[in-house]
């Protein structure tokens, strides 16, 4: 060993930088599909649809249907890549390929690897909803300055997606319940959060369920800060119910983590 | 600095690097490590052998501290794992017996990943991994993806990672299950220089052969506890005899004859398809059961071996 000795590397970040690697050695299969879904969907829901939509009711909460349904979309991309990071690649890491146990033979702790991994979606939500942020900027729907918030707002939509739902996938010995996940959570979370039309056309008494979901809290902070002069106080019951989804889903993570991992 | 004579102790550190008292872990009610005691000296190649079952891999993943103890004392290199995890880890490379490698990435960097848990610079990581490829004669393959290489292949590349951080100690379990004959000795050789070079070893295998020819100490575990510790001569003086008459008989009945050689042997034992008869003197026994016209169809006399005592200590039938 050396005098000079470089500061070392914290451990979570080591598990960041695995997803990071391999990332970089696999990102071609991924790459199409995130920058062509954006397109799609602006395309067919916000320009096939929207010039239906303006046709008869002129506007949408005071803007073109586009500008309505980009930035929800930019949230309910956020929750697709969300679930989905934390679904297989979780599975993957415990019982297909084992990554996380080749990591904890290492100086690496449970809470590194949870850490790391949790570190490394923000990473890829980030780049998704930079990704579409891009796209809504291109379509010309982006107004202030305001409208990179949304970047961190995206992080924290999936993020709230990710965080209870790693602690979920990390209990499971099959993959079954993922699609269930799909089926039950993100299917109807997309059609009914707030993304196609405002969730007070929405049956009276579904409406309390829309607001308990994180989407709808995601897809609202999206929508105002890309539009521009989005309220505070609405703002920050909309991050804060978002945050608190995360710590919880976080410490419920470090518990199940350590039962699956440490045996 | 003064001149330190071994390198890799730190002031205050025990000799012994692994020290257990009284182990214990449990899976729920079920007692897989009950209680045992051992201890594990600088340098040398420590073994432990047992049935499926035995609890051989549970022992070895405390000591990697990769497993909570579940009860007694453990100390690797001086620290308790519980507390230690990360310090001593940094110091341990570990074979485990299920593969962890990276089936997506390529040969090469599923050894520079690894590396950079431990923290090992790029570059450094990068030259070491073109050494233990060349080791474990993977240098041809670095570049392609480990998912269609075979099983021994893998094996193999596990072996390479565990030394990727140039551990103190390393812990090998079933190192060669898979691995031909030929990979087998390569990898024999190389721990046999590694050991030279002052680098514990800890090892489990289910061949007795390799067990004799790599472990300076061993135990030998069963249902959790160690029914027999030394070094594998001590062993085979302590519960077997020097030779060992094996006698084949076309039928039963001229097996059972051949029984009356027993007061001949210091321990006789009959299976389904030959008769075995332990002595110091093997030769004496095959002479007299000619001589008594017994014609065996095959006869011969051999070492005892570690296989003889495993067997002798953990019986022949499947308990499970
Ligand atoms: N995570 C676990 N949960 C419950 N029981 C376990 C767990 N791991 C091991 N066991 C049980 O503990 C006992 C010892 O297992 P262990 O893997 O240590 O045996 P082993 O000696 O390594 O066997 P083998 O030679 O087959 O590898 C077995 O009965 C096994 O079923
Ligand atoms: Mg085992």
């Amino acid at each position: 060993m050396t005098g000079s000795r470089r500061r070392a590397r914290p451990l979570w970040l080591r598990s960041l930088g695995y997803w990071a690697f391999q990332y970089k050695r696999t990102w071609r299969s991924s790459v199409t599909s995130s920058f062509l879904e954006p397109l799609l969907f602006l395309t067919a829901m916000g320009i096939g649809l929207g010039s239906l939509v303006d046709r008869h009711v002129h506007h949408v909460a005071g803007v073109s249907y586009l500008a309505f349904v980009g930035p929800g979309l930019l949230a309910s991309a956020a929750m697709q890549v969300g679930t989905s990071e934390a679904t297989y690649p979780v599975m993957g890491a415990i019982k297909w390929i084992r990554t996380y146990f080749a990591m904890l033979a290492t100086p690496l702790r449970v809470i590194d690897v949870l850490t790391g991994h949790l570190a490394w979606i923000v990473v890829r939500l980030s780049m998704v909803s930079g990704i579409f942020l891009g796209v809504l900027a291109a379509f010309g729907l982006v107004r202030s300055w305001e409208a990179v918030l949304a970047l961190p707002a995206g992080v924290l939509t999936g993020l709230a997606f990710s965080a209870p739902i790693v602690a979920f996938a990390a209990t499971q010995e099959k993959d079954a319940a993922f699609s269930i996940i799909y089926r039950f959570g993100v299917v109807p979370l997309f059609l009914f959060s707030g993304i196609f039309f405002p969730i007070t056309l929405l049956p009276g008494w579904l409406q309390p369920v829309a607001w308990a979901t994180p989407l709808y809290h995601g897809v609202a902070l999206c929508r105002s800060l890309v539009l521009g002069g989005a309220p505070l106080g609405a703002s920050v019951v909309h991050a804060a119910y978002l945050l608190a989804l995360i710590a919880a889903g976080y410490a419920l993570a470090t518990v199940t983590y350590r039962r699956r991992l440490s045996v | 600095m003064p001149s330190a004579p071994h390198p890799a102790v730190a002031p205050g550190e025990p000799a012994p690097l692994v020290v257990a008292r009284g182990l214990v872990k449990r899976f729920g009610e079920f007692l897989a490590v009950d209680g045992v005691d051992f201890e594990i000296r600088r340098g040398e190649c420590f073994g432990f052998l047992g049935p499926n079952g035995a609890g051989k891999t549970s022992t070895m993943r405390m000591i990697a501290c990769m497993s909570p103890v579940s009860g007694g004392t453990l100390r690797v290199l001086g620290m308790d794992p519980a507390t230690d995890g990360p310090a001593i880890r940094s110091r341990l490379g570990l074979v485990p017996q299920e593969d962890s490698l990276d089936l997506e990435l390529t040969v090469l960097d599923n050894l520079i990943v690894y590396a950079r848990y431990f923290d090992i610079p790029r570059a450094v990581a990068r030259e070491r991994a073109m050494e233990l490829l060349d080791f474990a004669q993977l240098t041809e393959r670095a570049r392609d993806r480990v998912e269609p290489l075979s099983g021994g292949m893998k094996r193999r590349l596990t072996i390479a990672r565990a030394l990727v951080s140039r551990p103190d100690l390393i812990i090998l379990d079933e190192p060669t299950t898979g691995l031909d004959p030929q990979a087998r000795h390569l990898l024999w050789d190389r721990l046999y220089r590694l050991k030279q070079e002052g680098v514990t070893q800890v090892v489990t295998t289910h061949y007795m052969e390799e067990a004799e020819q790599l472990c300076d100490r061993l135990v030998i575990m069963d249902h959790g506890r160690f029914a027999a510790e030394g070094s594998p001569r001590e062993l085979i003086g302590r519960y077997s005899t020097r030779e060992v008459v094996e006698l084949r008989f076309a039928t039963h009945d001229d097996q059972t004859e051949a029984l009356s050689l027993a007061p001949m042997a210091q321990r006789i034992e009959a299976l389904p398809d030959r008769l075995l008869l332990y002595s110091d003197e093997g030769d004496a026994i095959l002479t007299e059961a000619h001589r008594r016209g017994y014609a065996p169809v095959s006869g011969l006399v051999r070492r005892s071996t570690l296989e003889d005592v495993f067997l002798r200590l953990t019986g022949r039938t499947l308990v499970d």
